[in-house]
């Protein structure tokens, strides 16, 4: 196991670094100049040119990027274009809404989806799965900002029972989990169907199995059966997917915040494009970047963990 | 098994399936819209009329005016065109480029294929949109740059698929007898590995396009996507927002709209998904 965890660990590294490469590239290809963009058309060329000696953009790409990769490891992601002020703090002062929202997401989707896909297995091919599944397609339907949208007018609107923006006081628990739960109800609702879709077909493919046979020829209860054998193993499979699930639960918060006006990660990121604010916009997809690759890397060791048999490969 | 009996029992499968036809049938119906747009609507989508502004759902305006006084269903009809082009050339874009690149790859393989696997699952760790807007952030607003910034999301899926097609094709008794006999690699692409390439691109194609469609409100709702006044259901939701509670049809109604068009993708991706799943099947 712990050769597993060591080798896949090590892993980590040459990926990251291939996304913070693929990164640089990107923020550097840009056709316009960020000193026009910051400081407007009509500023004079010795600002422009005094924007860019600050800010570094002369210098040759290997020295910007030994810069920008050095920073990350001494934690300075770099100053802001837009309100000139160091990144980091704004990024952390940010995260733990994103981290909330993430979660959130996270449990709404595991909390209704599995037993869904567990009922529509058991149930399978009857009225009740088609209406569960079309329920579930439903809800892949919805762009996650127009259930958030519509959670507004219903709950926050026509009966005042939510808030409608903002992220809450981070130290008053009951504040912040009130303004949780219709942002985490906005993604996970529209979410979920990819964790029914991946529980429903593990268990199908358990519950014929020959050890789940077996233990009814022994005798044992059904519910016994169901959840002691059958669902421990069919829950493997959907270990490996939580970490595609936190990827696509990122994207789909990134809106879902500019609906609710709640601060976060995804509201620094939009912010960032739109004010041009381009060091802002790359510290917050190394962000990204590095909680994708980071949680990837812990689902593949709890795979590790949970399947003995990848460990011995 | 031979590509005719595949694509027969195929077709029978997607006959029972209840949800794919009532896909099938919605899909058609939203490209007849879409085809007959100028002359389905109502009223002129862009024509701005103030005095009418903000008018709430009527007999008139079926479902109400916006702020310049533009009809809205007209423009959720003109916008399914605007929707519906963006969607199937992201689509068209990933699918011609990520087959290339990935039958290329697998089939050459050494290292070509070992550095495009590396850069397909790097670009698959980002989220859709993170990626989509990366590219917008770069290029800047617009339909042609829309298509780009969510076909560069998608590429990556085809070349997988298309990657594993090749990968499996290259053993083939037949293909390895072709090489022997001295077929062109291009020669062999095109006659042996596309074809049987092209059922999964089918399925996959359509996963993919009712995702791209998503991608392009969720973007133009951003505010990147397309620029006015072209109607866009996005932007239409982005622009009644501000008026949620005292115009709440400005936002809803789009939303419904680009509901409907996902759901009916979806649902012919979901048939043609549990058709090519033997687990699924009967």
């Amino acid at each position: 196991m712990f050769r597993y965890a060591f080798r896949r660990s090590l892993m980590a590294f040459p990926t990251m670094l291939a996304v913070l490469i693929f990164i640089f590239i990107v923020m550097r290809i840009l056709p316009g100049d960020p000193a026009y963009a910051i400081l407007g058309d009509d500023a004079p060329p010795e600002a422009l040119e005094q924007f860019r000696e600050i800010w570094g953009l002369n210098d040759p790409l290997y020295v910007q990027f030994g810069n920008y990769i050095g920073g990350l490891f001494t934690g300075d992601l770099g100053i802001s274009m837009a309100n000139a002020r160091p990144i980091l703090p704004q990024i952390l002062r940010a995260m733990p809404y994103t981290m909330d929202l993430t979660l959130a997401g996270l449990i709404v989707g595991l909390l209704l989806g599995v037993p869904l896909g567990v009922f529509t297995a058991r149930y399978r091919n009857t009225s009740i799965d088609y209406s569960a599944r079309v329920i579930s397609l439903a809800g892949l339907s919805t762009p996650s900002f127009y259930l958030g949208i519509l959670l507004i007018f219903f709950f926050s609107y026509k009966t005042k029972l939510f808030p409608v923006i903002g992220g809450g006081d981070l130290n008053d628990p009951w504040s912040r989990l009130h303004h949780l739960v219709l942002p985490a109800l906005s993604v996970g609702l529209t979410q979920m169907a990819y964790i029914t879709r991946v529980t429903r077909s593990a268990f199908l493919e358990v519950i014929n199995a020959e050890y789940v046979q077996t233990a009814r020829a022994k005798g044992l209860r059904e519910y016994l059966v169901m959840y002691k054998h059958a669902l421990r193993n069919a829950l493997i499979p959907l270990v490996s997917v939580v970490g595609i699930y936190v990827g696509i639960l990122i994207g789909s918060s990134i809106l879902v915040t500019i609906v609710f006006n709640r601060p976060g990660l995804g509201k620094l990121m939009v912010g960032a494009i739109s004010t041009h604010d381009y060091t802002m916009l790359q510290a917050v997809m190394v962000m990204y970047a590095g909680i994708i690759v980071l949680v990837n890397l812990i689902t593949d060791l709890a795979y590790g963990v949970v399947d003995p048999r990848i460990r011995y490969r | 098994m031979l590509p005719n009996q595949t694509r027969r029992r195929m077709v029978r499968a997607i006959r029972r399936n209840k949800t794919t036809l009532v896909g099938i049938a919605l899909t058609l119906l939203i490209f007849l819209v879409a085809l007959l747009a100028p002359w389905l609507a109502p009223f002129d989508p862009i024509q701005q009329n103030i005095s009418n502004g903000d008018m709430p759902p009527g007999p008139v305006n079926i479902l109400g005016t916006d702020s310049y006084g533009r009809d809205v269903l007209s423009r959720i009809i003109l916008g399914t065109r605007v929707s519906l082009g963006i969607a199937l050339s992201a689509v068209g874009i990933a699918i011609v480029v990520g087959s290339t690149l990935g039958v290329v790859a697998g089939y050459k393989g050494g290292a070509i294929d070992a550095v495009t696997i590396r850069v397909i699952d790097m670009l698959m760790t980002f989220p859709t949109i993170i990626l989509g807007l990366m590219v917008l952030a770069v290029l800047g607003s617009g339909m042609v740059n829309l298509a780009l910034a969510i076909a560069v999301a998608i590429t990556p899926r085809f070349a997988r698929v298309a990657r594993g097609s090749a990968i499996a094709m290259r053993e083939r008794d037949y293909v390895q007898a072709a090489r022997a006999l001295g077929m062109s690699d291009l020669r062999i692409i095109f006659v042996h590995i596309l074809p049987n390439l092209a059922n999964e691109v089918l399925v996959v194609g359509t996963l993919w396009t009712g995702t791209a469609i998503l991608q392009e409100a969720n973007l133009s709702f951003i505010g990147l996507g397309v620029k006015p006044p072209i109607p866009s259901w996005g932007g239409m939701i982005r622009d009644g927002v501000n008026q949620l509670f005292s115009q709440p049809w400005l936002s809803i109604a789009p939303g419904v709209a680009i509901f409907i068009v996902v759901l009916a993708f979806n649902m012919i991706g979901d048939g043609l998904r549990d058709v090519m799943d033997p687990k699924t099947m009967e």
